[in-house]
Order: C-alpha cells, then sequence, then structure tokens
C-alpha cells in the first residue's frame, strides 16, 4: 500500500505552466507518477506536456479524477491554492513553496479545521521536498533514483537531509515504503505525529525513521505517540546539537525558543519515551539497519 | 525581522496603546533637546540596541536634569552593550529614545505570539511584569494566564477582559485595557508581526495603562507585502555577514569555530556541523546555499565563509538533488581558482551526477580534499583544521625563535 500515494494516484500539479512547475510535472511523469493535468488559472482548455490545463481544481476533479494536488505557486499565493484544493475534495497535497507567510499558513490551517476528518484534505508541507512511495510515484522534487522500494517509513522536516538518509539506506540495501517531508516552516500541514499515525496503520511499513531538528514540540510529540499508540518501532535523529539558542538556522521553524527544543533535550526526552536514537546523522542507514535485523 | 522600541511604540501607538512621551536622538545635545520639548522633570534615556534586557546591560539611565540627560546619551551613543541575547559581540547603540519618566503604580506583563503547537495566537499575561517571563514561566507558573485567539474569529472583547482581570486591573481601567489589548492583537494581525511584547506595561498612579517598553518581532516571509515594516530594517543590528549572504539569497549565520561550511539545505547543514562537533572540531558557520547552487552563488558563499579570517579549514557538502554534482563541482573549482585559498578545503557530493562532479574536481589539479560520505568528510575536514593549526603555531614559534 504505501501511505498517502500510490501509483494509481491521479495527480495535478498547481502552477502547472510556470517553469518550476514544468520541470518537475515532467521530472514526476518521467518517474511513474500518474499525472492528469494541472492548474493555472487563466490557461483553462490549453495542453501543457501533452496534459490538460485547468482554471480551477474544482474542474480537475470533475474532469480528471484528481486526487492529490503538487502546489509550485509562489509564497503570496500559495495558501489560497492549497485551500482552493482543499475546497474542491483533493484528498492529498504537498506544498512545496518556500517561504509563505506563517499568518497565512495558520488560516490555511482554520480552513482546514472546518471540515471533518473523513473530508479533510491532508496536507504535507509547505517548505519541503515531497512525498514518494519509491518504486510507485513521486510527489516531489527529490531525486527519485536515490530511493530504493522497501519497508521502512521515513518522515523528516528537511529535504536534503532525508536525501542522505535514503542514500545511506540504499548502500545498506535497505528500502522506503514511503518517505514523506513536513516541510521547516513553524506552522505546517502534519506534523510528524499525523504521518507516523499513518506508517503505524501501513500493512507495508515494518518501522519508521523520524528527522527532525531542533526548535517546536513535534518531535515530542511524536515521540509520546509513538509510546502511547504505536507498535512499530520508531527511530529518530534529531539535527541541529551545535545550533545556538534564539538564531534561526535556516528553516523559519528551526529556532530554539523555549525549553525543550534543543537537539540534546529533544534527545533525552525521546530516549525517555522509549524510541530508538539514531547518535549521529552518518548513522541513520545502520541503526535502520541494525532494528531491521532485531524484527 | 526586529524593530527598535521606539518603532515598536509608534505603531503600537498608532493602535491605541498608550505610551510615554518621547522622542529619537542621535547626539546628547539632540537628547537634551527632547528633554526639553518633553518637559517635566524626570527622563529616561533608552539605548536602542535590537535586544532585550538593556536595563541590566546599563542600557537604561533615569536623569532628574538636562545635564544628566546628556551625560546619559554621551555615554551610550557609540558604545556596543552585552546582553545574554546579544551574543558576544553586543550591539551597538547609535540612537537613544529619551522618554518622559513614569510615576508607575503597577509593573505587568502582556504579550502575543504564534503558538506553533495550536497554530494558533497565543496571549500571555501577567500581574508580575519587569521580570524575564521565561523565569517566571519556571518558577511561578500559576502567575501567567495565557489565552488562545482562533485567528479566523480573532480576539473577542471577552477574552481582553478576561486578560484585564486576570492582570488585577481595576473595574475604572477596564475600557482602556480592552482597547491596549485589542491594539496590540490588531497590529500584530495588521502588519504579520510574528511577536509582540510589552514588558512592562504599567498601571500609573493617576490610574493610567501605559507600555513602558515594547517589542515587535516580524515574519520575514511576510516582509514581501509590508514594505513600510521593511523599510524598519536597522541593519547595523545584524551581522553584516548575515546581511550580505541575505542579499545573495543565503542562510548564513556565524559561529564561534573555525571550520567553515557550505552545505545544500538547513537540515543537512544542521546535521553536517553536528558531524564536525563528534568528530572533535567546531563549525565556524552555519551557510545554506540552498537549491540552485550557481557558479556564481558558490564563489559568494566561498568569499562569505572566507571572510571570517579564523576560519582554518573549509567543508562542502552538497546533495545534489536538483542541483547536479556536477554544476556544483565547476562552481567551485571556479571559486577555489578565483579567490586563492589559502586554507584546506574538503568536498563531499553525493546525488545527481556525483561521478562527474567527483571527476571535475580530481582533474582541476586543485589541492582538494574529496571525501564520500558525511562521516569521512568530517573527519577529514577536523584533521585538515589540526594540520593547519599545527602548522601556524609551528610557523609562530618559528618566528619568535
Amino acid at each position: 500500500m504505501a501511505i498517502l500515494i500510490n501509483e494509481a494516484t491521479r495527480i495535478i500539479v498547481q502552477g502547472f505552466t510556470g517553469k518550476i512547475g514544468t520541470f518537475h510535472a515532467q521530472d514526476m511523469i518521467n518517474y511513474g507518477s500518474n499525472v492528469v493535468g494541472g492548474i493555472t488559472p487563466g490557461k483553462g482548455g490549453q495542453k501543457h506536456l501533452g496534459l490538460p490545463v485547468f482554471n480551477t481544481v474544482k474542474e480537475a476533479v470533475q474532469q480528471v479524477g484528481a486526487e492529490a494536488t503538487i502546489i509550485f505557486v509562489p509564497p503570496a499565493f500559495a495558501a489560497d491554492s492549497i485551500m482552493e484544493a482543499a475546497d474542491a475534495g483533493i484528498k492529498y497535497c504537498v506544498a512545496i513553496t518556500d517561504g509563505i507567510p506563517t499568518q497565512d499558513m495558520m488560516t490555511v490551517k482554520s480552513f482546514l479545521r472546518r471540515f471533518t476528518k473523513e473530508e479533510r484534505m491532508i496536507l504535507t508541507g509547505p517548505n519541503c521536498a515531497g512525498t514518494i512511495s519509491p518504486g510507485r510515484a513521486m510527489l516531489g522534487i527529490m531525486p527519485g533514483h536515490i530511493y530504493m522500494p522497501g519497508r521502512v517509513g521515513v518522515v523528516g522536516r528537511s529535504g536534503t537531509l532525508g536525501y542522505e538518509a535514503a542514500d545511506q539506506m540504499k548502500a545498506l540495501g535497505i528500502g522506503i515504503s514511503t518517505s514523506v517531508g513536513i516541510g521547516g516552516d513553524p506552522v505546517n500541514g502534519s506534523s510528524h505525529r499525523d504521518i507516523l499515525e499513518l506508517f503505524e496503520q501501513d500493512s507495508e511499513t515494518d518501522l519508521v525513521l523520524m528527522i527532525g531538528e531542533i526548535g517546536g514540540p513535534q518531535e515530542v510529540d511524536a515521540g509520546i505517540f509513538a509510546k502511547e499508540s504505536m507498535n512499530k518501532p520508531l527511530i529518530a535523529y534529531i539535527a541541529g546539537l551545535t545550533a545556538p539558542e534564539g538564531r534561526r538556522m535556516g528553516h523559519a521553524g528551526a529556532i530554539i525558543s523555549s525549553t525543550g527544543e534543543s537537539a540534546s533535550e529533544k534527545v533525552a526526552i525521546l530516549r525517555d519515551l522509549g524510541v530508538t536514537i539514531c547518535p549521529t546523522p552518518s548513522a541513520m542507514g545502520v541503526t535502520v539497519a541494525g532494528m531491521l535485523g532485531r524484527i | 525581522m526586529d524593530i527598535h522600541e521606539y518603532q515598536a511604540k509608534e505603531i503600537l501607538a498608532e493602535y491605541g496603546v498608550k505610551i510615554a512621551e518621547g522622542g529619537l536622538s542621535y547626539s546628547p545635545q539632540e537628547a537634551v533637546q527632547r528633554a526639553r520639548e518633553i518637559g517635566g522633570s524626570v527622563w529616561v534615556v533608552k539605548a536602542q540596541i535590537h535586544s532585550g534586557a538593556r536595563g541590566k546591560a546599563g542600557g537604561i539611565k533615569i536623569c532628574k536634569t538636562h545635564d544628566e540627560v546628556e551625560a546619559a546619551a554621551e555615554e551610550l551613543l557609540g558604545k556596543s552593550l552585552f546582553t545574554h541575547q546579544t551574543g558576544p559581540s553586543g550591539k551597538v547603540c547609535s540612537k537613544v529614545y529619551v522618554e518622559s519618566g513614569t510615576d508607575i503604580s503597577k509593573e505587568l506583563y502582556l504579550s502575543f505570539l504564534i503558538d506553533r503547537a495550536h497554530e494558533r495566537i497565543l496571549m500571555v499575561g501577567s500581574k508580575e511584569g519587569g521580570m524575564d517571563i521565561e523565569k517566571l514561566a519556571e518558577t511561578h507558573p500559576e502567575s501567567i494566564k495565557k489565552i488562545y485567539i482562533e485567528p479566523a474569529v480573532g480576539l473577542q472583547d471577552f477574552q481582553a477582559r478576561k486578560m484585564a482581570f486576570a492582570l488585577g486591573l481595576e473595574t475604572s481601567q477596564l475600557n482602556q485595557a480592552v482597547k491596549t489589548i485589542k491594539g496590540c492583537y490588531r497590529a500584530m494581525r495588521d502588519l504579520d508581526a510574528n511577536m509582540v511584547e510589552i514588558n512592562p506595561l504599567v498601571t500609573t498612579v493617576n490610574g493610567e495603562l501605559v507600555a513602558l517598553d515594547a517589542k515587535m518581532g516580524f515574519d520575514d516571509n511576510a516582509l514581501f507585502r509590508r514594505h513600510k515594516i521593511a523599510e524598519l530594517r536597522d541593519k547595523t543590528q545584524v551581522d553584516p555577514r548575515e546581511v550580505a549572504a541575505a542579499e545573495h539569497g543565503l542562510s548564513y549565520i556565524g559561529l564561534d569555530g573555525d571550520i567553515g561550511c557550505m552545505i545544500n539545505g538547513a537540515g543537512l547543514a544542521m546535521a553536517t556541523m553536528d558531524m564536525i562537533q563528534l568528530a572533535g572540531g567546531e563549525p565556524a558557520n552555519f551557510l545554506d546555499v540552498g537549491g540552485g547552487a550557481s557558479a556564481e552563488r558558490t564563489e559568494k558563499a566561498f568569499r562569505l565563509v572566507l571572510a571570517d579570517k579564523g576560519v582554518k579549514a573549509m567543508l562542502v557538502n552538497i546533495f545534489a538533488g536538483i542541483n547536479r554534482c556536477d554544476w556544483i563541482a565547476e562552481g567551485v573549482v571556479h571559486a577555489v581558482k578565483n579567490i586563492d585559498m589559502k586554507i584546506p578545503l574538503i568536498v563531499r557530493l553525493s546525488g545527481t551526477n556525483v561521478k562527474e562532479g567527483r571527476r571535475i574536481i580530481a582533474d582541476s589539479g586543485l589541492p582538494i580534499i574529496i571525501a564520500e560520505t558525511l562521516a569521512e568528510a568530517a573527519e577529514k575536514a577536523v584533521q585538515a583544521r589540526n594540520q593547519m593549526v599545527a602548522k601556524i603555531e609551528g610557523g609562530h614559534s618559528g618566528n619568535s625563535n
């Protein structure tokens, strides 16, 4: 099954005809993703990359049965595009856009809360590399070839650190069921915990690697969920041991602003919760391998 | 983005928050002029720097004569102030705010911030103003009142009243309290602030509610639509290297170590810095070159890292996704040739077109140390740094003999 996307998922691209949207749409098609069209308001009715362009997400849902979307819309308009997708009945949205104002994301989250849980679109990102179910579908901007299909779930904030994990695992012959980037912003669509819930229910995932970082309560929250409600093992790495307090380390969300948010504090709390800690970023592959040997 | 106290006060005053009469000055003479204009018999001269805890650092002076105002301004202007928030380099004070003295009855605390866990705006208040709120939260959590505000609905009057009562205000002060609280919230929402803090918010002996200090922080991602706020940026309060980096779309933070870093992606950058520390070294900086690392951008990044003269070795770690290792390698070779590097360079490339990338570096004939894995890169960087330090120390002792 994998989670969120597979080879059958009907995908559209918002910001389809722009330079970035075009490049990554083509890349996703090459990977084997089932891209069925795209949205650029005002260009409806045209063809792009041999696929239909729609003015609205609603039309794409009605005419080509769009289920998932990926957002390449510039920051000023991205929140609006996400809400349009949710309103149109899209099930899953990846927001790649970096630089969306935090208060816009709060509005998006308020908007999503109006739906019942069953009808609510799942959002991952913004400011992320997307989601990939290796060998099946890619809804993102990652280099697909570094991911091997398999049974380990990966969830992380950072794009390139996620690539590093996939690469280390592939070198050891370990594959991934789905890898989900939740993004580096302070307010984001899904938390680590939200994604762990999906992995826990997925019959094709045996264990999960969580790649966290300094700032915010999400990693600890995920650890509590793992202790209380997960049967599958959870491994965690937390980046940012050397990060000073009060400084934003690239990601808007990577800032230590209160107690419990530093890397060492998070590691200590997670360890107490029974999470297996990956001690260094170069040991992500071997820690997963060790755990797989024990299952 | 942070702004100064006087700027935050000007903004909040427009939103109905009462502030003491005051004026900005760039010289001691101007400070006296401000004091004359304000009148009265007590003035407060306040250093305008981007940091809290200015009082403890000697940045706030109470004056009873014009001569004292002049002396206070003389002492503060041009001086670097050090607080636990400024770091060891301090923040230079290039302007002072002269304010009318306030007859304080009680000091309170009021702030608004974005609560990440609840994805709402959190209003925090306490009767215990003037203190470090984080310490207060640890020692007397019961004295802190928290009210969550649903952004789609906005702050309601009853919530403002609830806060006013929690602050221990009198019924006669209620209207002004609601106006003050709602004004702060409106300013936060209208201007894309991510933080508004009034510490202390005071009641005067006349029963008025006055913002004695004010701090506002803004969402960098929203500055594109807040031009007036963006203009309030004071570059003297930010590390010049960070300013230069931002102009080239790079994210740079100077640190205390001596191994320079250039990495793509914030998470990988933090992880690489962790690896350097685990290998026994200390990173000199955080530097995320982002996605499209062109040759030009790579050279800018190199110059930025090497501008820190304390750097003894440099580590480049790129995991190419959209990027390609061969492009990066060309950029690195180009930069090294242009800059005339005098310290060892360790390059680790991975991802798209990695073989071509490594070949370009090997063929360049430059003394670049290649590493294949993250761990190897960090170890080689620390090794090269140690050799460099030994060489410098050897050189020094040779000179002195």
